[in-house]
């Protein structure tokens, strides 16, 4: 889990003002270009057979679920890295071609959870940021799908309020050395990486200042990861404990002290894209078979049917409109938020809606693996609105891009 | 293109169709000195094609235009004779003078055809009325009239010789989707002004010692208010994406399920952060927000389009949801 934005409790961040209204009225209708619909035939003949096998259940998870295989055949076929530059073994192209791929991935609840944050936003943030040799060893393995990455975040007492982290990295004689704790670490356990936010210079009053992202080797002596069982019975994300864990000179991720600035820029790239639209489809897919059946449909699922349909399709047109600004070099953070609120919003809905739809009509024989994808779907919902910012922090972002802060 | 466009009929508006001549023709005064500035104006012959005398857009060029007569609560059919001219022009049929409303119709006893109600019923010349099997162009003077529930609405009702009389439109034509095409883009520019002009009184209004605007709970209801406006406005663009004049009936049913949703929401909040004085026939909310109640009803309320989009996905096609999503929503 993805530690959440500040904002809302800090008001030295700078004021954007009333021109975030305007902008926000530019987020038109918005074309996917051939070449990027292009990808999408060959990737749906993939997938049909790659999840052919896989139970809607554990479908569901996509990308809550971990299969090291399935990344690495992907980065074969080159669905990996695609916004990357090629020298570092990416695909040079735009962010509509990886939303169409993503979107397809999504909606076939393929297992995509083990390179999912190093091709998210890892290998684009240490491209931003890093150093050449940082970019060599790292992005073409990225890309690949042999190396997966975990952002350490949040803290035990820092969750929202993500400057106060006390997790800090001293200056030695050999680098830099690791002392604290992370906390709701997705996927660490699976993972070789961790970019962490780490204090390495004042104290927790500094706030902003002072915060460097360091790039951890899990495998280094110091670490600990245990993994956390979640309600549903699944263990996705961890506690990672750093004991006096020795860090190279050069694990600094860019400069030392811009830790903050790089984590801002990481979160605006993580709030809009087809993963805060699609959680719930593959319940929804499960959910339309069987309503489609003699036995299945009613005048109530055919509206309900229609009624997320109506919901569902003006989100991807917004998600669709930022991606063409993230594609023009914008950073559009606000119209991110605002997808990301509004998104997954609906998609916690969708169990529920489907609960009552089943459920009305007691008695009826209904499909076991429809069962059991609602129940996992929603266990899992709550989720959708604490991951990458909760919705407390994501309306205050949009309240001060519409000039109240 | 679009901005030159919009920010003529913008201006118009601002000049012309000020709250206070709303308020007279919502209380019977004539819209005539209105629509004769906008039939000068050229606006109502957007759509139809150049060689015909109009400006030749297409049905995407003019959502700004469309979404305009919302935000500006604009009393007369402005929507509904754009579109209706270009049904009109599209079929060559000659396009009287004159505004035009679109309308459901009912045939009656005795060869009779009644709109009950038909919008813009008492403020428009002319009826393009979908009567089932036929569609037909009815002249409102020779209807007998009553008031509708919207003082700008009126039930008509044409005799069986009037209904002789009338010219009818040949070929079969979807004027419910023109219609909900028409108060989907109606519902997002009102939905945006509700939405700035509560921003904008939540900044100004003073309690205890500063804006409310300044309070957490304000600003989050405002974030919602937001979201709604802009998810809104993007489906309405949605229902207005078509190749050429014509709107696709999917796509509206997108338009209008979604911008009737919001308008729910938004209203709601508009009141609720506004206060006692939104509640006031003096204060301009209430024509904006009356509108959104109006325009989620129009046209199919968004259970009636859940149905045309739920029936299209469970009965007529196979495969994953994402497919119909993308049908509604991606740009040709």
């Amino acid at each position: 889990m993805i530690a959440a934005h500040p904002e809302t409790f800090d008001d030295t961040f700078p004021h954007p003002g009333a021109r975030r209204v305007s902008a926000l009225d530019s987020l038109s209708l918005t074309a996917l270009p051939p070449e990027a619909e292009a990808l999408r035939a060959e990737l749906r003949t993939f997938l049909q057979e790659a999840v052919a096998n896989i139970p809607a259940r554990v479908r569901a998870r996509s990308w809550g679920g971990y299969d090291a295989g399935l990344s690495r055949e992907l980065g074969r076929r080159g669905f990996l890295g695609l916004t990357l530059p090629k020298e570092y073994g990416g695909g040079g192209r735009t962010a509509f071609d990886r939303y169409v791929v993503v979107e397809e991935l999504l909606n076939f609840g393929a297992p995509v959870g083990s390179h999912w944050i190093a091709e998210r936003q890892s290998a684009p943030l240490i491209l931003k940021y890093g150093t050449e040799a940082q970019k060599r060893f790292h992005i073409p393995a990225v890309c690949r799908g042999e190396m997966y990455f975990c952002i350490g975040m949040s803290e035990p007492n820092a969750g929202s309020d993500l400057a106060s982290v006390r997790t800090r990295a001293t200056r030695n004689d050999k680098g830099w050395l690791l002392q604290g704790q992370k906390i709701w670490t997705t996927n660490a356990h699976n993972c070789h990486y961790m970019i962490a936010l780490v204090r390495s210079s004042g104290t927790p009053e500094d706030r902003h200042k002072g915060l460097s992202q360091v790039i951890v080797d899990l495998k280094l002596p110091g670490v600990t990861v245990r993994p956390i069982t979640d309600l549903s019975g699944d263990s996705h994300f961890c506690e990672v404990f750093f004991d006096d864990v020795q860090l190279g000179e050069d694990a600094v991720l860019g400069c030392e002290g811009d830790g903050w600035e790089q984590v801002m820029s990481e979160l605006a790239f993580e709030r809009s894209g087809p993963e805060r639209l699609f959680s719930s489809i593959v319940l929804f897919d499960e959910w339309l078979s069987w309503i489609r059946t003699p036995q299945g449909r009613t005048p109530e699922s055919v509206r309900l049917a229609g009624r997320i349909i109506a919901q569902l399709a003006p989100l991807r047109a917004m998600s669709v409109a930022v991606t063409g600004k993230l594609a023009k070099g914008e950073s559009p953070v606000v119209e991110a938020a605002l997808v990301k609120d509004l998104g997954t919003g609906v998609e916690q809905s969708i169990p529920a809606l489907i609960a009552d739809d089943l459920f009305r009509r007691p008695g009826a024989d209904m499909p076991l693996e429809l069962l059991r994808t609602l129940d996992y779907v929603t266990q899992a919902a709550p989720s959708y609105s604490l991951r990458g910012g909760t919705r407390d922090i994501l309306r205050g972002m949009i309240a001060r891009g519409l000039g109240l802060r | 293109m679009d901005d030159l466009l919009s920010d003529a009929l913008r201006q118009l508006l601002e000049d012309r169709c000020a709250p206070h001549l709303v308020r007279a023709v919502e209380a019977g005064q004539s819209p005539a000195e209105l629509w004769t500035q906008l039939e000068e104006s050229g606006f109502a012959d957007a759509l139809v094609p150049e060689d015909q005398g109009g400006a030749g857009l297409a049905l995407p060029d003019v959502f700004p235009l469309l979404a305009l007569c919302g935000a500006y609560a604009v009393p007369v059919p402005l929507a509904h004779t754009m579109l209706a001219r270009a049904l009109l022009a599209q079929v060559g049929v000659p396009r009287p003078r004159g505004s035009i409303a679109l309308a459901g119709a009912t045939e009656g006893p005795g060869g009779a055809v009644r709109c009950a109600p038909a919008a813009f019923g008492r403020v428009a010349d002319w009826v393009l009325a979908d009567a089932g099997a036929r569609v037909l162009l009815l002249p409102i003077a020779e209807a007998q009239a009553e008031p509708g529930v919207f003082p700008l609405d009126a039930q008509l009702q044409w005799s069986e010789a009037a209904i002789a009389r009338a010219r009818r439109v040949p070929g079969t034509h979807d004027l419910e989707a023109l219609q909900a095409c028409a108060a989907a883009a109606q519902l997002s520019g009102a939905l945006m002004n509700t939405f700035q002009r509560t921003l904008r009184y939540a900044n100004e209004r003073q309690q205890f010692g500063r804006p409310i605007g300044k309070f957490q709970a304000i600003q989050h209801q405002l974030s919602v208010m937001a979201e709604h406006a802009f998810a809104a406005r993007m489906a309405a663009q949605i229902g207005c994406h078509a190749t050429g004049t014509t709107p696709e009936r999917l796509r509206v049913a997108v338009a209008k399920a979604r911008t009737s949703e919001a308008a729910l929401e938004v209203a709601a909040l508009s009141h609720a952060i506004h206060g006692a004085i939104g509640f006031t026939a003096e204060y301009d909310l209430q024509l904006y927000t009356r509108r959104l109640h109006l325009w989620r009803q129009a046209a199919g309320s968004e259970s009636y389009w859940h149905a045309v989009l739920g029936e299209e996905l469970v009965d007529r096609r196979e495969g994953l949801a994402l497919d119909l999503v993308r049908a509604t929503t991606d740009v040709h």
